[in-house]
């Protein structure tokens, strides 16, 4: 019998769409283990006084797959301070021993996951893609892109309890509400001693903010390929004809060429649009863990033999400093 | 005040490192190695957060401490050689094949020996945000809960040190947040926050005579199966390249035709 | 070719080449464009204390040599000639110092230049003294405890950017080449100005400046040497630069051959890369060994100077114009094997081209080098003519 846990990682009295996301991948887990899908809310200070908002929250974990909510009250609970939201996670699954648990590998989720997995002396996975349970064994088979290169790592936590993993946003699929789902709340309400480090400010500043390349239906994405900084002025005249948004691999960002916040890739964004262009992008793991998915892939690459052909749905050898301007004057002229 | 610096040895290329499919783990064997580039940015911050120290007339002292095969003694002399203060590498065949718990356990205890033989606790734990090979982002935190102080992740900025406390900017989802903690504390430094400086010859022969101890597990006091492969709670089963169901359908031709192709292909589709 | 370097020197190269290919060459393009002088990475090239690899320990240097010194400037000028003439022009000027300096001199200023904290630079050429070093206009003249220094110096490099200028001056114009005097002038002396910065048609990240002396008073104490002695002065530290030249034109080729081999490669004509067609191979067979032979030649002779020898005017000449000469060529035929693309402005071995061609130029034209190696050979052979003549009568 193990329950299945899952963060729910708050901000601004919502949950984060990847906890939506957790409960999704979350449902068969808990249903092949015959166990509870339960989710961990943290109820600060700071959203105290919205009961209505609370209960709101809770009724939509459980329309989105929870069987039990368990709300963690504290004053200290507030913001991304992980020492008490550690400690909180820490009591309450020595209590009721669930058997996994999952957290979003949002910045705050990577950076709580670790301390909680060292005050259960328990694995935990980053960053995994994939979630099953062994049918022989009973163990959570997590698997990642790994080393890198063109490699998917299984991994398990076979001998302790919970078997914990970070999951990459929009890697797994929320299900469909239904409002007329049951579930449990077990109110929590814990006495955390204050944490050492504090938030003092919390300043909103993302300077991409126009472009949130998750949301984008069409993406025009650069690779270490495009050659220069300049040639991103070129793809981003494609993406504007097209409706969409450039995004580039890490190299690209590694160079220093454009922000994080445009990164696609294992260690960048998920995204899942109805049509990506990959400009100069071999098409490594690191790269294609977050672009997988999409509807249409066009590959243009002066490599015929980079695995992005591989995946792509259209493919193009050749230099992209001709392939692009020559789609853009294409664009033009059928407008 | 004391600041350690965690470091650790990574191919220089990332993608070179092929697995062995029968034993599940990392051939490494004949791969240039170089320091982690992120960890790079976490000795120049020791470092500057040491002249800050010394302009404020406190005495400062960075180490740097990793865990890794006898020659990852090169990524500490180069630590050195950018000017850090003494360096203690962890090295025993027990320590291999661990996972981020099982690291962060055996670097726990390599500190605990350091603050043991200094009498006193280190002030400041810097780690870079994360590893190019592992891209865990796992050891700093769980180090910082094995030495039961608070972490600080993706920090970009040291505003303001005191004897008692730290103030920072760490990036947070959607913008950043100034956080302040008391000390001793664990931060995860970003690309970014400093450049690393360069070493200097001086420095590079003062590190190639500098007599670098070497902990193995013996000396950190721990038993065989709390490290390595043998204390990672984690295993690997299978390591796969991903399927590839679609095959592209390869246009060809001059610039101009293959755009006109591709842009009839999409208007058909879409 | 394995030069059996020892460890420290091995370290100084590895050190030259991270810094070369991590600091210099991602801006190296950017500084040519925008003819900038490359602050940040002279700094750099201070706290890793490359500036002090010729200078002795007891004046803060590293206590190598000339070829130590040789070592660091092929390095940098695989990445950029212009950042390395910016460091080379700071040996040349405190070189003087070094060699002639007294020893209150040498304290106050090399550890400063051994640091990277102050450049120096060498002031000798004017508008009408340019091959005719002799031909000096600048005057100095006694006044008390000091000199008054008049004229114009002309095409200086890191001038404007140096704190430290050896300059030289004539005390009497009578004399000729006998009046030349050396002298110590740090900017920001009242009388001391500079010209405009010269725009150039390669190594546009160093800094070329005239400068000009109006009644500008310097102290006694800042003579080098005697007076008279400049031309001396002059003559022996270009002697000992000179492989710096020359090992900046080997740095140069060598960019240029690893570019023109990689393109030769990847470059597809015909259904074959290009170097697989012999015409491109043999052209890199011929590149790749008169690089190697200039190295050879100023490893050679910077190896001869640290060693001791007393005259090697002859020996550093030759590698300076060999290696100079093989620069000039390489990179042409680089741009030829890259073709259309190395014409471009895009692609970088335009730039190694025109870069190079200044090795043939400054310090000692190459004719002036033929002219000081041709008539030193002809002396030897008529000494040996003279000593068989004089062994014949003797047995």
């Amino acid at each position: 019998m193990g329950d299945v846990w899952i963060f729910a990682e708050v901000s601004e009295g919502r949950p984060l769409d990847v906890v939506y996301e957790l409960l999704g991948g979350g449902r068969p887990l808990a249903d092949d283990l015959g166990g509870k899908l339960a989710a961990i809310l943290p109820w600060g200070a700071d959203q105290a006084g919205e009961a209505s908002t609370k209960e709101a929250v809770v009724r939509d974990l459980i329309a989105s797959g929870a069987d039990l909510v368990y709300v963690v009250q504290s004053r200290e609970l507030v913001l991304r301070q992980e020492e008490p939201h550690a400690q909180a996670i820490y009591e309450l699954a020595n209590q009721y021993r669930p058997d996994v648990l999952l957290f979003g590998a949002t910045t705050f989720g990577l950076s709580l996951a670790p301390r909680v997995a060292a005050k259960l002396g328990t694995g935990l996975i980053a960053n995994c893609t994939t979630l099953s349970i062994d049918k022989g064994s009973g163990l959570l088979l997590m698997t990642r892109p790994a080393f890198e290169e063109n490699i998917m790592a299984t991994m398990t936590c076979p001998d302790r309890r919970p078997q914990m993993a970070t999951v990459r946003p929009r890697a797994m699929k929320r299900l469909t509400p239904d409002p007329g789902r049951l579930g449990e709340v077990l109110t929590v309400v814990c006495d955390l001693p204050s944490p050492g480090a504090r938030v003092v400010e919390v300043v909103k500043e993302d300077q991409d903010q126009a472009v949130d390349i998750t949301d984008a239906k069409i993406i025009v994405a650069g690779g270490r390929g495009i050659g220069c900084k300049e040639n991103l002025e070129m793809l981003e005249e494609l993406a504007h004809l097209l409706g969409g948004a450039v995004a580039v691999s890490r190299p690209v960002v590694d160079a220093g060429w454009a922000p994080e916040s445009r990164q696609v890739g294992q260690s960048g964004k998920i995204v899942s649009p109805k049509l990506y262009i990959a400009c100069g992008i071999s098409g490594a793991v690191q790269h294609t863990a977050g672009m997988s998915s999409s509807d249409i892939i066009v590959a243009i690459n002066k490599d015929p033999g980079a695995p992005i052909f591989d995946i792509a749905t259209y493919g193009i050898v050749g230099d992209v400093c001709q392939i692009v301007p020559a789609l853009i004057r294409e664009l033009k002229g059928r407008r | 005040m004391h600041v350690l610096v965690c470091i650790k040895q990574v191919p220089a290329d990332p993608s070179a490192v092929k697995v062995d499919r029968k034993t599940n783990t990392l051939i490494r064997e004949g791969i240039p190695v170089v320091v982690n580039p992120f960890d790079l940015f976490a000795i120049e911050e020791a470092l500057r957060l040491r002249e800050r120290m010394s302009s404020s007339g406190q005495k400062g002292r960075v180490s740097v401490i990793t865990m890794g095969p006898p020659q990852a003694r090169s990524a500490l002399e180069e630590a050195i050689a950018m000017g850090a203060d003494d360096a203690v590498l962890l090295s025993d065949r027990a320590f291999a094949g661990a996972d981020t718990l099982a690291t962060a356990y055996t670097l726990s205890r390599g500190i605990r020996r350091i603050e043991d033989s200094t009498g006193a606790k280190v002030d400041i734990v810097i780690c870079g945000r994360q590893s190019t090979d592992g891209d865990t982002a796992q050891v700093g935190p769980e180090l910082a809960e094995m030495l039961g102080i608070p972490h600080l992740v993706r920090v970009r900025k040291v505003e303001s040190l005191t004897r008692e406390s730290i103030r920072v900017e760490r990036i947070a989802d959607g913008g950043y947040d100034v956080i302040e903690s008391c000390l001793p504390v664990l931060l995860t430094v970003e690309k970014g926050i400093n450049q690393p400086r360069v070493p200097s010859l001086r420095g590079l022969m003062r590190a190639r005579k500098a007599g670098i101890p070497v902990w193995g597990a013996q000396e950190l006091g721990v038993e065989a199966q709390q490290v390595g492969l043998a204390g990672s709670p984690t295993r690997v089963i299978r390591v796969f390249s991903p399927e590839r169901q679609r095959r592209a359908e390869m246009l060809t031709g001059s610039p101009e035709a293959v755009a006109r192709l591709l842009v009839d292909r999409l208007m058909t589709a879409m | 070719m394995d030069y059996s370097l020892t460890e420290e020197q091995r370290m100084i190269k590895d050190l030259a080449s991270r810094i070369a290919r991590e600091r210099i060459l991602p801006e190296a393009a950017r500084l040519d464009e925008a003819e900038e002088f490359p602050w940040e990475i002279m700094r750099v090239l201070g706290e890793s204390d490359l500036f002090g690899v010729w200078i002795p320990e007891e004046y803060g240097g590293l206590g190598g040599g000339v070829f130590e010194q040789c070592l660091v400037m092929e390095e940098l000028s695989r990445a950029c000639a212009g950042v390395a003439t910016s460091y080379a022009a700071s040996a040349l000027g405190a070189f003087p110092i070094l060699l002639f300096g007294t020893e209150e001199q040498k304290q106050k200023y090399l550890p400063d230049i051994a640091s990277g904290k102050r450049l120096a630079a060498f002031a000798l050429t004017e508008p009408d003294a340019g091959s005719d070093a002799g031909n000096i206009r600048t005057t100095a003249v006694r006044d008390g405890d000091s000199y008054i220094l008049n004229g114009t110096k002309q095409w200086i490099t890191n001038g404007g950017e140096a704190e430290v200028y050896t300059v030289f001056a004539t005390v009497d114009r009578d004399k000729g080449v006998r009046g030349i005097t050396a002298f110590i002038v740090e900017k920001g002396t009242p009388g001391f100005e500079f010209g405009k910065k010269e725009k150039k048609l390669g190594i546009r990240s160093s800094s070329t400046r005239e400068l000009a002396f109006r009644d500008c008073r310097i102290p006694r104490e800042n003579l080098l040497d005697r007076e008279g002695k400049g031309f001396i002065v002059a003559m022996r530290t270009l002697d000992r630069t000179r492989p710096g030249v020359a090992a900046q034109a080997v740095g140069i080729a060598q960019a240029a051959l690893d570019l023109a081999a990689a393109y030769a490669m990847e470059r597809v004509q015909f259904g074959k890369p290009v170097g697989e067609f012999q015409a491109i191979e043999h052209m890199i067979a011929d590149m790749a060994t008169q690089i190697e032979a200039a190295r050879a030649l100023t490893y050679s002779v910077a190896r001869m100077i640290d060693a001791g020898a007393r005259d090697f005017s002859k020996e550093s000449a030759m590698a300076k114009v060999f290696a100079s000469d093989v620069a000039m060529k390489v990179t042409v035929d680089a741009v030829q094997i890259f073709g259309g693309y190395g014409y471009m402005r895009d692609y970088p071995v335009e730039k190694l081209m025109r870069d190079a061609k200044v090795t043939q130029i400054y310090e000692g034209t190459n004719q002036i080098q033929r002219s000081i190696i041709g008539p030193q050979v002809l002396r030897e052979a008529a000494r040996r003519k003279a000593g068989q003549a004089k062994g014949i009568t003797n047995s």
